[in-house]
């Protein structure tokens, strides 16, 4: 009775409960379980001889490169347009706004495709640019593309909401004291934003490194030149070679993991200097 | 107000916003990057599907693999969205309306497939249905195929669209708070009279905003899918899937052509969810309001 009542008065939380538990067990816990598993069951030689393989090494450099790369350039441009879509008036600004998320609704492989056509040698784009001599499609270049692309929408996302609840007295009292204003957001704005980039940011990453369908059509997937590592893991499963999938698997996995983490730091360390 | 007295409006316009210069430079610079790669793609998908003709278009979309395709999509997505949307509701009851030890951790398992590759998603279901998998033996023995099948590409995409309507949920129940619910209470509503009479006329729009999107990638998973699908022609395909195997064949014009139907869908959903996101920041606005206060 005394559990109730420190729970709440409503009616209902068992069986909510209980069916929260429930199926985020079968469709998550369990089955994200097996790969963990599975990956105990593997020697320490097995594991070490896939993961530290020149072909699976040249797939994580060029993955997490170039999902860094991506990653940058839409912390830049995302700050842009989410510092434009608050700040300035723009014409056809909600038409942009809902724009924004355009890469969260068109299917991947739409994407894929599209940026493959667009950027090869007769595309709208790459018709102008294989004259300059920069390849783009079919080569690591075209990954970040790829994974630029589908990245925009998290660093705009995380940033816009902060920017428009940012008080407008903070920039009042920095020029009043006289910053101008490059300081003014230097100073004032921008540590403000930090947070938020950041978490942005680490999004935008995470979500570029396990990006599948609108990278591989732009890839050229040349083995140790143009391979993600979520084709390699593809490459081996075709191959029946559950236990370097595996491996390769879990290695992504516990990267991902990481990530999520320093998110939640971030978050955790943000909103315990908001309460200061 | 006179204009000698120093107000934030006399300050405002050459202190507060930048040059009209920069403002310029800055405003033409996020447009073209956003023309670039997200207005120019979205044209080429539907002129490129186009340039063989009406009648091309036509013929790819009404092929029987493509109907097959889409039937498939609707199947996978009409399972996974009421499955979620339930899950969803049920989460967000449990979260918002109660106090129990472990929430954030709870939250954070359930936003975890956002943070698993496609791919992986995909793979952790081979592992436990495949015929190499845990179940796998047990599966075969009694002729129950769940891999390289429908349920396979059904489970794949539960799992990618899991989060979807509970992390909408959540944020808006939590600004509600208990209050209403309690009165119902008190005026003698059972449970589900509480939660279908107060607690979901509240958030509906909240609900809808997450089954939109929920099945948006639910029609549109690519990767997670194609690892359990196994492509089989007019069985195991989903629309994404029949994309890529006309691509691959070099039938671009019926490639974009069939991926003119996906980004149809995209753009439908962007317009529901601008329209949505209106109601929705309203439903959190008047809830964070104190009570009389309208």
């Amino acid at each position: 009775m005394i559990a109730i009542k420190q729970r709440g008065v409503l009616p209902g939380f068992g069986l909510a409960m209980g069916f929260t538990i429930l199926y985020l067990s079968l469709i998550v816990l369990i089955p994200l379980s097996s790969l963990l598993f599975k990956t105990a069951t593997l020697s320490w030689v097995d594991f070490w001889g896939t993961v530290a393989s020149a072909r699976v090494l040249a797939s994580f450099r060029l993955t997490f490169g170039a999902a860094l790369i991506a990653a940058l350039i839409n912390g830049v441009f995302g700050l842009l347009v989410a510092w434009v879509l608050v700040r300035y008036k723009i014409p056809g600004k909600r038409i942009i706004d809902a724009l924004v998320d355009l890469p969260f609704a068109l299917p991947t492989a739409v994407a894929g495709i599209t940026l493959a056509g667009l950027y090869s040698s007769n595309g709208w784009i790459g018709r102008f640019i294989e004259p300059l001599g920069l390849k783009i499609a079919y080569t690591p270049l075209g990954i970040m593309v790829a994974m630029t692309f589908i990245g925009i929408p998290f660093v705009v996302r995380t940033v816009q909401p902060v920017l428009e609840d940012l008080e407008k007295e903070l920039e009042e009292a920095a020029a009043c004291l006289g910053a101008n204003r490059w300081q003014t957001f230097v100073r004032v704005i921008f540590p403000a934003i930090t947070p938020a980039l950041l978490t942005g940011f680490a999004l935008a990453y995470a979500r570029a490194i396990g990006e599948y369908g609108s990278v591989i059509f732009i890839a050229g997937n040349m083995p140790m030149v143009s391979e993600i590592t979520p084709l390699l893991i593809i490459t081996k499963l075709e191959q029946y070679d559950y236990a370097g999938a595996t491996a390769i698997a879990s290695v992504m996995l516990l990267f991902s993991f990481l990530i999520l983490l320093s998110i939640n730091l971030v978050q955790w360390w943000s909103r315990r200097h908001a309460e200061r | 107000m006179t204009t000698q007295s120093i107000t934030p409006n006399t300050l405002g316009d050459a202190a507060l916003t930048e040059p009209k210069a920069v403002r310029w430079l800055l405003s033409g610079l996020a447009l073209t990057f956003l023309i670039l790669f997200l207005v120019v793609p979205l044209v080429a998908v539907f002129v490129q599907a186009l340039e063989k003709g009406v009648d091309t278009y036509w013929a790819a979309i009404i092929e029987p693999d493509a109907l097959a395709a889409i039937r498939l999509t609707l199947i996978a997505a009409g399972v996974s969205v009421p499955l979620n949307l339930v899950f969803g509701i049920a989460a967000a009851w449990a979260i918002t309306k109660f106090k129990f030890r472990g929430k954030a951790f709870l939250i954070t398992l359930i936003d975890l497939p956002f943070s698993v590759s496609p791919v992986i998603s995909g793979f952790i279901y081979v592992l436990l249905f495949g015929l190499q998998g845990w179940l796998g033996p047990w599966l075969k023995a009694h002729d129950i195929q769940l891999i390289f099948a429908v349920p396979g590409i059904v489970l794949a995409t539960i799992f990618v669209t899991f989060p979807f309507v509970a992390r909408e949920l959540i944020p808006l129940m939590q600004a509600q708070g208990t209050e209403e619910e309690e009165a119902a209470l008190v005026l003698g509503a059972s449970g589900w009279q509480i939660f279908f009479r107060v607690t979901l006329p509240n958030v509906i729009w909240g609900v809808l905003y997450g089954v939109i999107l929920c099945n948006a990638r639910a029609m549109g998973e690519f990767g997670a899918v194609s690892v359990v699908s196994g492509h089989i022609r007019g069985l195991t395909n989903t629309l994404p899937l029949h994309v890529e195997i006309l691509y691959n064949e070099y039938n671009f014009a019926a490639a974009f052509a069939v991926a003119t139907l996906l980004a149809l869908l995209a753009i439908l959903t962007l317009v529901a969810k601008a329209l949505l996101e209106k109601k929705v920041r309203h439903a959190v606005k008047s809830a964070t309001k104190p009570i009389g206060v309208e």
